[in-house]
């Protein structure tokens, strides 16, 4: 039991054990319905409808995957150096007013595009600073990141509601939100080239942020893996006294590795404040940043992990807002539960069934006669 | 200010302070033992709705306690097997729990009661009452000490008085049994530990079901004790905060004590200063007393903590040698 885990070929780690992981959070999940009193396969089934049977849906999965796979690479960034950023929901929600107050001056002025860019920066500034203050914290002052992130959460929370319910509302205005942004601020819709394909996506919010999203995987990649930085960083992260001892500045990675992963976060705030509502409002990030949390550890925090893993909860996040509406018992908060039960089962128990899996493909891979040692510790 | 409005504003930072204490002493428990849990959280609110759901089906508020100890436990068994057994990672699994729990309070609660995830109202034995210590009419009446005995002093509930005697008792078992002599080497030195003969997975194991145990009493007192009933995220963050100030007390159980009071005091500070217009700055936002707990945990934590070194094997899940 205590001895170290054996290694097993890469198909067995990426791909066999991480399904079987999902499998068995599923399986948990379908407990929590049966105890609700309805059937966990005609939940499934109503899920999986509402996430891929009609257009409009597949429409708004795509659009929470966009959201996922910001916040996903956000978090998976920040491991990558070690770190635990549970802040992404503040960042993103901060990152919002970035986006927000870009769009408020610019919308009136020039088109889309133009403004564009300029959103994308500031909600990447806004989102890095709210990740920057936390990251020099635990660089400078020791003070642990997990709490210090939590914390900026509650922060954020607060400094948002201020903000939307005092200066940012218009005059005259009773709901706690930014005036509607026009047309100079508002992301082409991407219902033109589904239709090319001859698929109807109805009134989903599909927008180009998707494709931004997929940009930002690739440039993650190519940060992570290709550049001097991202090796550094990944340094860090396997072992802080071999980063040390190469001369590697800590403060400097941990505060870039911050700032990177909380501008992703503050991203994905494209997606709602100029691709969906154009406003700024209330709880604009809607739990994004922590779903963030178990698409990095699904998708082993590699990009190509994270897409298939951001897809997947954007299925649950559209499938469970259809299934809550046919079965009034499961609310949205049953995509709370999967989302603790996916980063329990792939994340904390990860090795639960490595031993079993295996000890089951040496069994199949060896010859029963052969006297060859059978564990090949490393 | 005026006496009454002091004995009222400590009054309200002791009631305030009990959760904190009970939950900062779990992760004390804990720790020590080299588990890092931020799942404090989770496992009351688990705790918080167990008992409520508990105390309002059996009407009895002990039997209610029962079961929000056995929630916590339940919960403190799958951090212990995730981070003992297997191995993983302590903060993704304390991360889980919470998500576990915030979910499962929300809809399981909305399904057996339709209120919208709140627990039954509960009244008479079904919660924990107010204890009135000895003595507290006759000495009212004298000037000072009286009113301090008579408001602060008695007239708190059971839960509280537990748990400031958990105080001295944590300190007992830490420091003056064999228990806590490998409680706190394990948490330095598992290796050291193991050397001795003695199981260091036992050790965790015993230091996490406390930890439960601990959490469990901390959502009972929330669910029924402080208030009638659960309520749809009534821990709002507490959990985190004990965490603050479990660190911001380097790991000591008297000055947790007094971290969580001060935790405490700031929580009913701010509950009173709200829509109070202060000279020179005006009225004070809501949202701005709401945040200032966790702005003070950020800014106790960052600079006034000194070094506050955790227990040395913290975080690291122990191998036996290869």
């Amino acid at each position: 039991m205590s001895r170290p885990y054996a290694k097993l070929p890469a198909w067995i780690d990426f791909g066999l054990i991480p399904l079987l992981n999902l499998v068995i959070a599923f399986a948990v999940a379908g407990l929590v319905v049966l105890m609700v009193g309805e059937s966990p396969i005609a939940a499934a089934r109503l899920m999986l409808q509402g996430a891929f049977g009609y257009g409009e849906g597949f429409g708004f999965t795509l659009y929470y995957t966009t959201n996922f796979i910001f916040t996903g690479l956000a978090v998976a960034v920040a491991f990558h150096a070690g770190l635990f950023n549970i802040g992404g929901e503040g960042q993103a929600y901060v990152g919002g007013l970035g986006v927000g107050l870009v769009s408020l001056v610019l919308d009136r002025l020039v088109p889309w595009w133009v403004t564009l860019p300029f959103a994308i920066l500031g909600g990447f500034l806004f989102g890095a600073l709210w990740a920057l203050i936390p990251a020099w914290l635990q660089a400078r002052r020791g003070s642990h990141i997990v709490i210090t992130t939590i914390m900026f959460n509650f922060i954020a929370a607060s400094l948002m509601v201020y903000l939307l319910v005092g200066p940012l509302k218009p005059v005259g205005s009773m709901n706690p939100q930014s005036r509607t942004l026009e047309a100079g601020a508002q992301l082409p819709k991407l219902d033109g080239l589904f239709a090319a394909f001859g698929a109807d996506l109805g009134g989903a919010p599909l927008n180009i942020t998707l494709f931004l999203a997929l940009i930002a995987a690739f440039l993650v990649w190519l940060l992570i893996f290709r550049t001097r930085l991202g090796y550094e960083l990944r340094t860090l992260g396997f072992s802080p006294p071999a980063a040390r001892y190469a001369g590697m500045s800590q403060t400097r990675l941990i505060v870039i590795a911050m700032t990177i992963s909380g501008g992703l976060a503050g991203l994905m705030a494209l997606n709602p404040v100029i691709g969906d509502q154009y406003r700024v409002q209330i709880d604009l990030a809607a739990g994004a940043g922590f779903v963030g949390i178990a698409v990095a550890l699904m998708g082993r925090a590699h990009p190509a992990g994270i897409i298939p893993a951001a897809l997947l909860f954007g299925v649950l996040y559209q499938g469970g807002a259809e299934l809550a509406f046919e079965m009034p018992s499961i609310s949205r908060d049953m995509i709370v539960i999967i989302q603790g039960l996916v980063i329990l089962f792939a994340g904390a128990l990860e090795n639960m069934l490595r031993p079993a899996v295996g000890g089951a493909y040496r069994r199949l891979r060896l010859p029963a006669t052969q006297t060859l040692p059978v564990e090949e510790a490393t | 200010m005026e006496l009454a409005n002091i004995l009222a504003i400590v009054d309200s930072a002791i009631r305030l302070s009990t959760p904190l204490l009970y939950a900062a002493l779990a992760g004390l428990y804990s720790e020590r033992s080299g588990i890092f849990d931020i799942s404090l959280e989770g496992k009351m609110l688990l705790a918080a709705f167990a008992s409520g759901v508990v105390a309002a089906l059996s009407g009895s508020a002990v039997v209610g306690l029962l079961a929000g100890v056995m929630a916590a436990i339940g919960f403190s068994l799958v951090h212990g097997l995730a981070s003992i057994t297997y191995r993983g990672n302590q903060i993704v699994s304390g991360v889980a729990l919470n998500f576990i729990a915030a979910g499962i309070t929300v809809i399981l609660g909305d399904a057996w009661f339709k209120q919208g995830g709140r627990t039954p109202q509960l009244d008479g034995a079904a919660r924990f009452g107010d204890v009135v210590l000895p003595g507290a009419h006759a000495l009212a009446p004298i000037p000072v000490i009286g009113p301090i005995y008579a408001e602060v002093i008695s007239g708190q509930n059971v839960l509280v008085y537990v748990a400031f005697l958990m105080v001295p008792l944590t300190w007992w078992v830490l420091f003056r049994t064999r228990f806590g002599l490998r409680l706190r080497a394990v948490g330095e030195n598992p290796a050291a530990v193991d050397t001795a003969g003695i199981s260091v997975s036992w050790l965790r194991y015993r230091a996490v079901i406390i930890c439960g145990v601990l959490t469990g009493l901390a959502g009972t007192y929330l669910a029924v004790a402080q208030a009638a009933g659960f309520n749809r995220d009534m821990t709002a963050g507490k959990g985190y905060i004990a965490l603050a100030a479990l660190i911001f007390a380097k790991w000591r159980p008297v000055p947790v004590m007094f971290a969580c009071l001060l935790f405490g005091l700031l929580d009913a500070i701010s509950i009173r200063i709200q829509g109070v217009s202060l000279p020179g700055v005006g009225e004070i936002s809501v949202q701005f007393v709401q945040a200032l707990p966790y702005v003070l945990t950020v800014v106790l934590l960052a600079g006034f903590v000194g070094k506050a070194i955790p227990p040395r094997a913290g975080g690291v899940p122990y191998v036996k040698e290869r």
